[in-house]
């Protein structure tokens, strides 16, 4: 009897438990684009992999609005001297598997970015992290490095006892990095983050629950997210609108009005990072290698009138590669759209009668990538530049770019490591194979100050005299005209309006989730 | 029959290899998929060396020879993207793609032989110039904009049916992923047949309306008048048995090409069905994967024919007589 009484106890505190957990489960429908490639962080180094990290695993420390640092991971941090930084972590956080997280987890995931393709490139500057005690770890550069922190975001410590081992299903070590092929961390996580994959079919659907263990038990209340990915854009934002989804990115300018005049919607834009730019190639053309002609081609091109006509304000006209907040933001470059001033130029030059080029540009790569293009012909064919474009799906781009088939070359770029250095070192450094310098430098630009000025800035420690080289940095380009800048192309969200999207979202597009309310 | 048989199967072989060689080369064309699998970070060195491992370097015939050998024996290769094998992908997406092409053909056949028997019968009635008129709006209206307008007005406008997506589905048989056995799995399956079904339907009453119209012109067609059978009797028996022959070859053809309009209607709707799933492995140069859809796509088209052939020279001798020669 009185088990019976028991039982029927229990089950109703079960069943009252239940409810209780009914009433405060909030699910997120999520669409995105494109789904993260693989549940291994490390397998590739893009903006869906991160967004994907930012939610599944957690970094030692995070972007704030500001620009200055977050504590994650990491609660602490000091500069012990040139080449090490010491950071104090976190105590009493778990990983999903239950396994408790120390600086061992930081030295495993160290020395697996530094095997992965990807990402080693960005940690070339580190040695192995060593590990102080239990909770202190050191992160050590080979020379004095800016950018230890900012690397430090990249770091999302991974459950080194659960990716030890060797893996049953195929005979090979569990922390194996594979592109191509089944591999246990592909198919499988343990992080810190606030959710955890518990159901995943690729490119169909992902379910997220929250992680019950999570260490910030303050922020955020969605306790599920079944995101899916709807490559469409026209899908994606009906799926909005019908209120089959709670939260779309990006939002393809086409709708933003739209969905900006729909009641019980939010919309929230942001100027964005990416600079797109068209390089123009001083080997192919000798004319481009004159000065005087690339400064022409730079008066000639209408940045504002693009970004207002093509891109329907959805950018920010650029004279430069840094953003507004980089280092190397210079305030003192400002537009120069004057298209007399682009034709005496040109007759400076001795080329008042123009010159023919060709062009090569993707068509789905960038936002109206395509119409950039043409809208380029045709305000370059008003100072008698003669361009004949071609442009192609991006499968098939990049081979056509590395192989420098024509003279024009279009190229967007999105720094890693939120810091002007990364354009100039990929973008404008002279092309050097040896070290990987001016990789995507389709222009050939090179110049001994931009060089020297860049190289110089990685070691530079002091903030103010770093900024004041990156900013000379822009400064030069811009006045050799090394290549046309366009724009920043925004970013964007949608959402329902019954959540605080505004703030967990940020300019390098990994909106935190975690910390998302929904009332 | 025998004979005929084997001939159209040993056709249906050949036609394959070429489809296969033409999706190769197709493939060998399309860009670098490493370019895909990896961030802009990676030095063209290291891009080469996962070319290598991956046997994307090698002659192209080397690489079609492999294709062939692994493909006899079952093996089509491993997508880059889904890190699995493609049949194992192909397989999983299949259902999909195939249920959407069951229901929109429901809808066809449904809808097309009453409304063609209609208008063959009536011509002057106002029903029948609808019907006709409506048909010209559905066959040049594309698919992408009958779905597209069909999200709008009963998934924005008016809230009825979902947007995207399969909603819920039901595993059976164990591997055979069903939308049709659940409530939610049917509401997302309507949008996207009709939106399927609104090429083939019109072209199928046209077809049925002036066969069924010139079988009725036809000397037996008056004989029977002329032995006074009743008029239910001379249109649905006498006539319309013998409109179906030119339908059934029609058919068989348009039920190969509906699946490959399955790329349309699934991308608009975020159907993960083979249409979907083709479309992103070209826009991520996932090869294996691409050359796969080619080439299984080619085998429906191509037993679909065969079978098509095959019941035509079950009903019609004539075509038996020629054959065997």
């Amino acid at each position: 009897m009185n088990k019976k009484i028991l039982r029927t106890f229990a089950m109703m505190a079960a069943l009252l438990l239940c409810f209780a957990v009914a009433a405060h489960a909030k699910t997120l429908k999520l669409a995105m684009d494109a789904d993260p490639v693989s549940l291994d962080p490390h397998v590739q180094l893009s903006g869906g992999m991160l967004q994907y990290s930012h939610m599944v695993f957690d970094p030692l420390v995070r972007w704030a609005p500001d620009g200055s640092f977050e504590p994650r991971l990491a609660e602490k941090w000091e500069v012990v001297n040139d080449t090490t930084t010491r950071f104090h972590l976190r105590k009493g956080v778990k990983f999903h598997s239950g396994n408790e997280f120390t600086a061992d987890d930081v030295v495993f995931t160290l020395a697996r970015l530094k095997k992965s393709d990807d990402f080693k490139g960005l940690f070339e500057y580190f040695t192995d992290a060593k590990a102080v005690d239990a909770n202190t770890v050191d992160l050590i550069t080979k020379e004095p490095y800016g950018l230890v922190m900012a690397m430090a975001t990249y770091i999302f410590p991974m459950d080194s006892k659960f990716y030890t081992g060797t893996d049953e299903k195929n005979g090979k070590p569990k922390d194996l990095i594979l592109k191509t092929d089944y591999s246990f961390a592909n198919f499988n996580e343990s992080g810190t983050g606030p959710f955890m994959v518990v159901e995943r079919e690729q490119g169909v659907k992902t379910v997220f629950n929250r992680f019950a263990d999570y260490w910030n038990k303050d922020t955020g209340n969605v306790t599920e997210i079944i995101f899916t990915p709807i490559s469409e854009a026209p899908t994606r934002v009906a799926a909005l609108l019908s209120g089959d989804v709670d939260f779309i990115m990006p939002v393809p300018p086409a709708d933003l009005e739209r969905i900006e005049n729909t009641e019980g919607l939010k919309l929230v834009t942001m100027s964005g990072s990416r600079i797109i730019t068209f390089q123009l190639n001083q080997k192919r053309r000798p004319e481009f290698a004159d000065p005087k002609v690339r400064l022409a081609m730079a008066y000639a091109y209408n940045n504002d009138g693009v970004v207002k006509k093509i891109m329907k304000g959805f950018a920010t006209a650029a004279e430069q590669n840094s953003p507004k907040g980089y280092q190397g933001f210079n305030p003192t470059l400002s537009s120069r759209y004057d298209v007399a001033k682009a034709k005496e130029l040109m007759k400076e030059a001795g080329y008042e009668n123009g010159f023919e080029a060709t062009m090569i540009a993707p068509n789905n790569r960038y936002v109206n990538d395509e119409k950039l293009a043409q809208a380029f012909v045709a305000m370059m064919s008003k100072i008698g530049i003669k361009i004949s474009l071609k442009t192609m799906p991006k499968a098939q781009y990049w081979d056509q770019f590395d192989a420098q088939v024509a003279d024009i070359q279009m190229i967007g770029w999105h720094s890693d490591t939120e810091d002007s250095a990364n354009f100039f070192e990929y973008l404008y450094m002279c092309p050097d194979k040896e070290t990987g310098r001016g990789q995507y430098n389709s222009g050939n630009y090179c110049s001994k100050e931009v060089d020297e000025l860049t190289l110089a800035s990685s070691s530079e420690t002091d903030i103010a005299k770093r900024a004041e080289m990156l900013q000379q940095v822009e400064k030069i380009l811009y006045d050799e005209a090394a290549f046309i800048p366009l724009h920043w192309q925004n970013l964007s969200w949608a959402s329902k309006n019954n959540m605080n999207t505004q703030d967990i979202v940020n300019v390098m597009n990994f909106p935190y989730f975690g910390d998302l309310v929904i009332k | 029959m025998f004979a005929f048989t084997v001939k159209r199967i040993a056709q249906g072989i050949l036609v394959m290899l070429i489809i296969s060689f033409i999706g190769f080369g197709i493939k060998h064309n399309f860009g670098d998929p490493v370019r895909e699998l990896v961030g802009e970070r990676v030095t063209p060195e290291e891009r080469a060396q996962i070319r290598e491992k991956l046997g994307l370097n090698d002659p192209f015939m080397v690489q079609y020879v492999r294709f062939l050998k692994n493909a006899v024996q079952g093996d089509l290769g491993r997508s880059f993207f889904f890190k699995k094998p493609v049949t194992e992908v192909i397989a999983a997406k299949a259902p999909a793609t195939l249920e959407l092409v069951f229901c929109a053909s429901l809808i066809v056949v449904g809808l097309s032989i009453p409304l063609g028997i209609y208008a063959a019968i009536h011509p002057k009635k106002l029903f029948s110039r609808l019907i006709m008129g409506g048909s010209i709006i559905g066959v040049s209206m594309p698919v992408f904009l009958t779905a597209i307008l069909l999200i709008y007005i009963f998934s924005v406008e008016l809230g009825w049916l979902p947007s995207f997506g399969r909603g819920e589905t039901v595993t059976v048989f164990g591997f055979w992923d069903s939308g049709l056995l659940t409530k939610e799995g049917l509401r997302h399956l309507i949008m996207p047949s009709i939106a399927l079904s609104s090429i083939m339907l019109p072209l199928f009453i046209r077809l049925i309306r002036s066969e069924m119209m010139e079988v009725l012109e036809s000397e037996y067609v008056k004989y029977a008048w002329a032995k006074g059978i009743k008029p239910r009797r001379v249109w649905y028996v006498h006539a319309f048995k013998n409109t179906l022959l030119p339908v059934i070859t029609v058919g068989g053809v348009q039920l190969g090409i509906m699946v490959a309009f399955t790329i349309l209607t699934e991308t608009v709707f975020q159907w993960q069905g083979m249409g979907s799933m083709f479309i992103e492995s070209v826009t991520r140069a996932d090869t294996a994967l691409m050359v796969s859809y080619i080439v299984v796509v080619g085998a429906i088209f191509v037993v679909v024919n065969t079978i098509v052939d095959i019941i035509y020279g079950l009903v019609n001798p004539v075509v038996r007589v020629t054959g065997r020669k």
